[in-house]
């Protein structure tokens, strides 16, 4: 009767710009066979390779298809008939129940996390007594957001390997043993006055210092080391230099409206981290008096990072171009004088520079360059813009190392002049360059004693090893920056039988006390004042109004000399850490394993970050094979003597000239052998510095890699990103930067969303509640929390590095980075650049390697759509999956008989298939495959077993239990309670989610906001999932 | 003949007399001595009541408890002692009266709640009541009396069933004889009683088989009704309707909700707020265990359930909690109990029993089914996932004083033109409100 189409045409004409999104540097490659096929056949193979897809095989088979059926239809029986029989199953009571735990409800505890890495303040979810999820505490003031790896520390508690009591000599003991013999080394030694180093990671924490200040009081040969096993140690230098304490100068990015950050991933790790939130917020554009503004970030930096991909101008290029950006910015800001610098690099350090001066004290400058004079530098420009956003007087104390120390320790080591080493919660042989003979040398000592929570490197050449509890059973005091105190409690008793560090300290110091009562004290004597000690242990945090007193200091003197002249010659290798795994302390966390980087999207490795052009020159190769996944060549990286043999990934982005590799991996002690992945990258971190010189060439053989970027194509569907600039979105209407997709029905053209060209009767969702999930694209900054905080909350199963490159990761929440060919830079500099420490491939590489050399990136999370509309609804046989009036998409798994046409039918590819049973299955060795493993599943979603499809629920569970919680209290529910995992763990606001039907909502505001658009559109399924245009602040597209 | 008799009887009345003076003199001694007994058992009366009201909380009469066993407790003290003890211990504890001090130690120092209600007489009646030993033969007579009748009816039943068996047996022989006597006279009469010979027929099998729509109907019906039956046992498979596990303790949901009127949510508390009802921890039990140490309520005797038999239940609560009877102190050595879990939902269905018993404020026993009844506790409904639904279709949701439903429940009734909206109407048959 009447006709669809797509107006394509007209669909392009409209669009906000006419990028080309690609996913993958070999999608850039026209006669690339593996992609052409991929973006031909929406499966990457026929079936699963091992079964059934051999046709040889079935030949020859002697079973008959008969036969076949006949074993099928008897084992059924057999096994229905077996399965009559129901077990009997025991319930086992508290004899006396705890006041505060009531089966099935779950209790919030607030405490802190400290592991030298990672600092901040949370809530743990408790149910029955075991902690199985970990939430960011929004009420603390400072660092309340927990990232990715923080959300992954629970399952961390529950890991098999940990120590289970401590040890001496490599065998058991008890603790009363331990405490005779190393008390009476320590006394042996002290007798002698031999030097023992006490070891330990920055601990801001004030009782801490007392109780080791006491413990070298007792023991005078005792002299304390701290050592951050990732230096920040310029920085600290720098502004202890000028401001008179080893700390780190904060940043409120929120107050920002231009952000210049030369070698700074201050939303990865940079000086600890915990800067999305503030940073987000600035990121949105607020339209106070009809004029959106939004802040303004300019990226200059060697490895694409997390805050490269969100900067508006990023400029790739080597950490010797970035001494010279800063030298030059700071020479035209403050120096006054021209100052200079290469042609290719002037024009956007000149555009940054302009936005700082015109932000006046609105700019902030950050920057990671390992040098004092550089951090000093920028202390300067940040006091001469009188910056809000730099905070020196409330200064950041959760690093505080000295590498000059460190050295000193680990020299004196070596030489063998010092009597004992205790590590506490360190792991110097496997994090530092010379680890093989720091272990030697720690092997020969007199006394060592390690403090670890695992069998590592360390712990096995000590004579000691005193088991530690998780932070999560432990108790903990801290003052993560000048006034601001947290407190950290146990959420379960001791799993093992271990003792924390401090009360071992205690104990071989003599005294009776215990590092709680301790705290208690302390707390109540000095911090706390006329507040309640109760109070401040159920909030978690407590601050004091006062913060430091700074003079300002004199940077006259300054000389930047060094920075201006700095150059190289070779390959410069930029050591980073990855948003996963970090330092490398929770290599045995399978949940981190198996979270893909956002800027790669490779699980289950590290390897080296390359430019296209530099690859090209050493013939190194990244290859796609026809099932999605990705192969790359060796490369041997050496610094100085040490070699390392690495796999390459061609990244989009990466500066030439230089290559980038992550830290964490390449553990072999105390990880379960599927952990056991990547390489040390610790063994080039020659001096603590993470700049090094280095060689780079291509070596024989493949390496495989569990990457999930290249699965499921886009099918030539261009619009799934929106985004637009500043200025279009300020200048022109909606219809030109956000369109609607129009389809002709009878020859006249209605939006797709309009009911005169649905097929579908639309249900009546006005009553009741009626649940949506914004998501901000220019917000969110991808960082992968709601990714593990989904896994989680889901029970999503960890299924490893072989079935995540066949494509069947069980992710229900992806985060997908598409790169676009940016033109925001002059091409001719940019190619120029591009070729600077290579040489003369420029005519070979064309047009790829433009797109390539600095690409835009675009994070965006996809869960099920929830559409209203669902495709899948409709082909599945079994009436499995179906639509709730609430507005979720409902998956009846019990129904479910795995047909997976609903999976072939979703257009946004979020479901996942249960190929096998990932829990109890030794296929499958994870934490679902041991009771302490499983002891994090969540009680109130099911553990789905094999041949099920699954996906994204929209946390039905969680509102649920809100609506439950409502009637029981019989209340209204207000904006804001209800939660989704993703949203809850969200800090930077990018996802917000609520009932649309309850019109004083945010997500009913962000529904009629003109950036909102709905991922394929045109499809008209309707979602209940939106997204909200990204707008980048730049002029040109 | 009337005054024959008249003078015969006046004579009997005579003999009567002199013999019913004595009677009667023994008689109206009987009844005064009657009149105490009764006093006294008006004052054993008061005494129990007064007891059970203020002190069985810590006392027992033969055992020691909180406090110490009251059984002849008069002779143990002088009676002023006792009142002025009873009415305000603690006062005579500080005024250092031996006796009271040494008491009081031996009891670790726990105070006596003082009675300065209680009268001297009411202490009277008390101390009555502690020192009165009920007659025990009398029920011990009446036992094997009821013994015996119930043998006594037993026998007379079989001696009535031997009788019938006995006749019948007659009438069997005596039809046989008739049956032969008349033979004889047939035979004697020469009347031919030979058995016609029959026609051939074709045996019913063959018949049955030769007619192929009958065969047919036959193995439709015979597959039909075994499809039936398949299908029924199929659809049992996981339904555990009626299931009744032995526990590790006898413990008779009779006695504690149907006899004592034990509110449900006293024991399953969590109940109220969270999806488990729970099963109560141990020291809930003790709440009330601590003093009840036996069971002194109905006994089942045809069951085997004695009061020794529940006492000795009470006693495995005992070592499971670690609760030292002797020394009224729990040990700390505890034994928790493995209980036979009964509703056994399976992993992909969410229940919540705060939704249904706070919120929905449906009777435990709705779906429990009469639970004050069981002496052994076992599932009574089906827990099928058809069942479930029934409910919700045919259950009108509680909204009376519930703000959350206020505004959804005034626009949904709207909607569907009804009164009251069912849990079906609110959104209660779709799939992910209880498979997630």
């Amino acid at each position: 009767m009447w006709k669809m189409s797509l107006l394509k045409g007209d669909q392009e004409k409209h669009m906000a710009s006419n990028k080309t999104y690609w996913k993958n540097i070999a999608q850039l490659d026209p006669s690339d066979e593996a992609v052409k096929k991929l973006e031909q056949n929406e499966f990457v193979s026929k079936l699963p390779e091992d079964f059934l897809s051999d046709e040889k095989t079935l030949e020859d088979s002697s079973t008959s298809r008969r036969d076949f059926l006949k074993y099928v239809g008897f084992s059924t029986a057999a096994a229905t008939i077996a399965a009559c029989e129901g077990p009997v199953i025991k319930s086992v009571p508290y004899v006396v129940q705890p006041e505060q735990i009531r089966p099935g409800v779950a209790n919030y505890y607030a405490t802190s996390i400290a592991d030298g890495f990672d600092f901040g303040s949370i809530l743990i979810k408790t149910r029955e007594g075991r902690p199985i999820k970990v939430e960011s505490n929004p009420d603390a003031p400072i660092l309340g957001s927990a990232n990715a790896r923080v959300h992954a520390s629970v399952l961390s508690l529950y890991d098999t390997l940990r120590l289970q009591g401590p040890l001496a000599n490599g065998e058991d003991v008890s603790w009363d043993d331990f405490y005779l013999r190393s008390q009476a080394m320590l006394k042996a030694l002290a007798a002698t006055g031999k030097e023992i180093i006490l070891l330990t990671p920055t601990l801001p924490s004030p009782t801490t210092q007392k109780i080791i200040a006491d413990f070298t009081t007792a023991f005078p040969n005792v002299r304390s080391v701290v050592y951050d096993t990732i230096s920040s140690d310029a920085a600290l230098n720098a502004f202890e230099m000028h401001y008179g304490k080893r700390a780190l100068a904060d940043y409120d990015f929120s107050k920002a409206k231009a952000i210049v950050s030369i070698g700074a991933d201050f939303l990865g790790d940079w000086q600890g981290g915990g800067y999305d939130e503030g940073y987000a917020a600035s990121r949105i554009p607020h339209s106070d008096h009809g004029h959106a503004e939004m802040s303004q970030h300019f990226q200059f930096e060697s490895n694409m990072s997390l805050s490269g991909a969100n900067a508006d101008h990023r400029v790739p290029c080597t950490p010797a171009d970035q001494k010279n950006i800063l030298a030059y910015i700071h020479d035209r800001l403050i120096g006054g004088s021209e100052g200079s610098l290469s042609d290719e690099l002037k024009p956007v350090a000149d555009k940054a520079i302009s936005a700082l001066k015109d932000s006046g004290s609105k700019g902030v400058l950050v920057s990671g360059i390992e040098d004092t004079t550089a951090q000093v530098a920028v202390l300067a420009i940040n006091a001469h813009l009188n910056s809000e956003a730099f905070q020196p007087d409330q200064p950041k104390l959760i690093r505080q190392g000295s590498k000059q120390e460190v050295v000193k320790a680990f020299d004196a080591i070596q030489a063998g002049t010092v009597g004992g080493l205790i590590s506490v919660g360190v792991n110097p042989v496997f994090s530092s360059m010379n680890g093989k003979a720091l272990g030697e040398a720690i092997e020969k000592l007199e006394f060592s004693l390690s403090f670890t929570s695992k069998m590592d490197e360390t712990a096995a050449v000590s004579q000691f090893v005193a088991a530690t509890p998780h932070y999560l059973e432990s108790w903990g005091d801290y003052e993560f920056k000048s006034g601001h105190f947290a407190l950290a409690q146990p959420t379960i008793r001791p799993l093992f039988d271990t003792q924390q560090f401090q009360d071992v300290l205690l104990r071989l110091a003599g005294k009776n006390s215990k590092y709680y009562d301790e705290i208690k004290v302390f707390w109540n004597e000095t911090i706390l004042g006329a507040s309640s000690w109760s109070k401040t242990l159920h909030d978690g945090y407590f601050s004091l109004e006062s913060s430091l007193e700074v003079s300002s200091p004199d940077f006259s003197e300054l000389n930047l000399e060094e920075l201006r002249g700095a150059s190289a010659s070779g390959m410069t290798l930029v050591l980073y850490t990855k948003t996963g795994m970090g330092d490398g302390q929770q290599a045995n966390n399978p949940w981190l394993q198996e979270f893909p980087d956002p800027i790669t999207r490779v699980s289950w490795d590290n390897y080296l970050t390359i430019s296209m052009s530099d690859a090209k020159a050493l013939g190194l190769k990244n290859t796609n094979t026809a099932d999605g996944a990705l192969n790359g060549s060796y490369a041997s990286v050496t610094v100085g003597s040490q070699s390392l043999k690495v796999p390459i990934i061609i990244q989009p982005g990466q500066a030439p000239g230089t290559v980038g590799l992550s830290f964490g991996y390449g553990k072999r002690m105390g990880l379960k052998d599927e952990m056991q992945t990547g390489v040390n990258a610790y063994a080039l971190y020659q001096n603590f510095e993470s700049v090094q010189e280095a060689t780079v060439a291509l070596v024989s053989g493949e390496h495989e890699f569990a990457c999930v970027q290249l699965h499921n194509t886009l099918m030539g569907r261009g619009d799934i990103v929106k985004e637009t600039t500043l200025e279009v979105f300020n200048s022109k209407d909606k219809a030109h930067w956000n369109p609607m997709p129009q389809v002709s029905k009878n020859h006249i053209e209605f939006d797709v969303t309009s009911p005169e060209v649905d097929m579908w009767t639309e249900f009546d969702r006005s009553i009741g509640h009626h649940f949506n999930l914004s998501i901000d694209l220019n917000s969110c900054t991808g960082c992968g929390a709601c990714v593990i905080a989904c896994s989680a909350e889901n029970n999503v199963p960890v299924v490893g590095k072989r079935e995540v490159r066949k494509s069947r990761d069980m992710h229900w929440l992806r985060i997908d980075r598409y790169y676009s060919s940016s033109t925001t830079f002059e091409g001719d500099n940019e190619t120029k650049d591009a070729i600077s420490g290579i040489g003369d491939s420029l005519n070979t590489f064309g047009e790829m390697e433009k797109a390539a050399a600095n690409p835009q990136v675009a994070f965006q999370p996809v869960m099920c759509q929830h559409c209203n509309h669902a495709p899948c609804e409709t082909v599945c046989p079994v009436a499995a999956t179906s639509h709730g009036r609430q507005g979720q998409n409902q998956m009846a798994y019990n129904r479910c008989v795995g047909t997976r046409y609903c999976a072939n039918n979703c257009p946004y590819k979020v479901r996942r298939f249960n190929w096998f049973l990932y829990s109890k299955n030794d296929e499958f060795d994870y934490h679902m495959n041991n009771d302490l493993g499983r002891m994090v599943l969540n009680p109130d979603v099911v553990v789905r077993s094999r041949g099920v499809m699954e996906k994204c629920s929209m946390c039905i569970q969680m509102t649920q239990k809100t609506i439950l919680d409502a009637k029981l209290k019989g209340e209204e529910i207000k904006d804001g309670m209800f939660q989704t995992a993703c949203s809850n763990a969200c800090t930077s606001g990018a996802m917000v989610f609520g009932d649309l039907n309850d019109k004083e909502s945010k997500v009913a505001a962000l529904h009629q906001d003109d950036r909102m658009y709905h991922l394929l559109e045109h499809v008209g399924t309707k979602p209940n999932v939106m997204y909200q245009v990204k707008v980048r602040n730049t002029d040109e597209v | 003949m009337d005054i024959r008799i008249n003078l015969f009887e006046r004579i009997k009345i005579k003999e009567y007399l002199r013999f019913l003076f004595p009677a009667l003199v023994i008689l109206i001694s009987f009844f005064s001595s009657f009149n105490a007994l009764a006093q006294e058992d008006e004052a054993i009366q008061a005494g129990k009541k007064l007891f059970n009201a203020n002190c069985a909380a810590c006392h027992k009469l033969n055992k020691r408890a909180v406090g110490p066993a009251l059984k002849g407790v008069s002779a143990k003290y002088d009676k002023e002692w006792l009142y002025s003890w009873i009415k305000n211990s603690t006062a005579m504890v500080k005024s250092g009266d031996a006796q009271a001090v040494a008491i009081y130690e031996e009891y670790n120092g726990s105070v006596m709640t003082s009675f300065p209600q209680l009268s001297n007489e009411d202490i009277d009646n008390i101390l009555v009541y502690t020192d009165y030993t009920p007659p025990a033969p009398v029920a011990s007579a009446a036992a094997p009396a009821a013994g015996t009748a119930g043998q006594n009816s037993g026998l007379s039943n079989n001696i009535i069933l031997f009788a019938l068996v006995l006749v019948f047996v007659i009438l069997v022989v005596m039809l046989f004889l008739v049956q032969k006597t008349l033979m004889k006279i047939a035979a004697a009469s020469g009347v031919d009683i030979s058995p016609e010979p029959k026609p051939k027929r074709t045996p019913i099998w063959l018949a049955f088989v030769q007619n192929q729509f009958l065969v047919m109907v036959s193995v439709i019906l015979l597959l039909l009704s075994s499809a039936y039956f398949v299908y029924g046992y199929f659809m049992q498979v996981g339904v555990d309707q009626g299931y009744m596990p032995v526990q590790p303790i006898h413990y008779s949901h009779k006695i504690h909700a149907g006899a004592n009127q034990i509110e449900c949510k006293y024991c399953h508390s969590s109940a109220r707020v969270s999806k488990h009802s729970g099963i109560p921890s141990l020291n809930v039990c003790m709440n009330c265990h601590r003093n009840i140490a036996e069971y002194n309520g109905e006994e089942d005797l045809e069951n085997g359930y004695t009061k020794d038999f529940y006492t000795k239940e009470i006693k495995k609560l005992y070592a499971a909690v670690g609760w030292d009877e002797t020394n009224q102190q729990y040990t700390g050595e505890t034994q928790p109990v493995k209980w036979v879990r009964i509703h056994n939902l399976p992993d992909f269905v969410y229940f919540n029993h705060a939704q249904h018993v706070e919120v929905g404020e449906i009777a435990c026993q709705k779906c429990h089914g009469p639970v004050e009844e069981m002496e052994i506790m076992y599932q009574y409904s089906p827990l099928t996932m058809g069942w479930c639904i029934n409910c919700h279709r045919e259950t009108n949701v509680k909204i009376e004083n519930n703000e959350y439903y206020a505004k959804i429940h005034e626009e949904l009734s709207k909607k569907y033109g009804v009164e009251k909206l069912t849990v079906a109407q609110m959104g209660g048959l779709e799939c992910g409100k209880c498979h997630y």
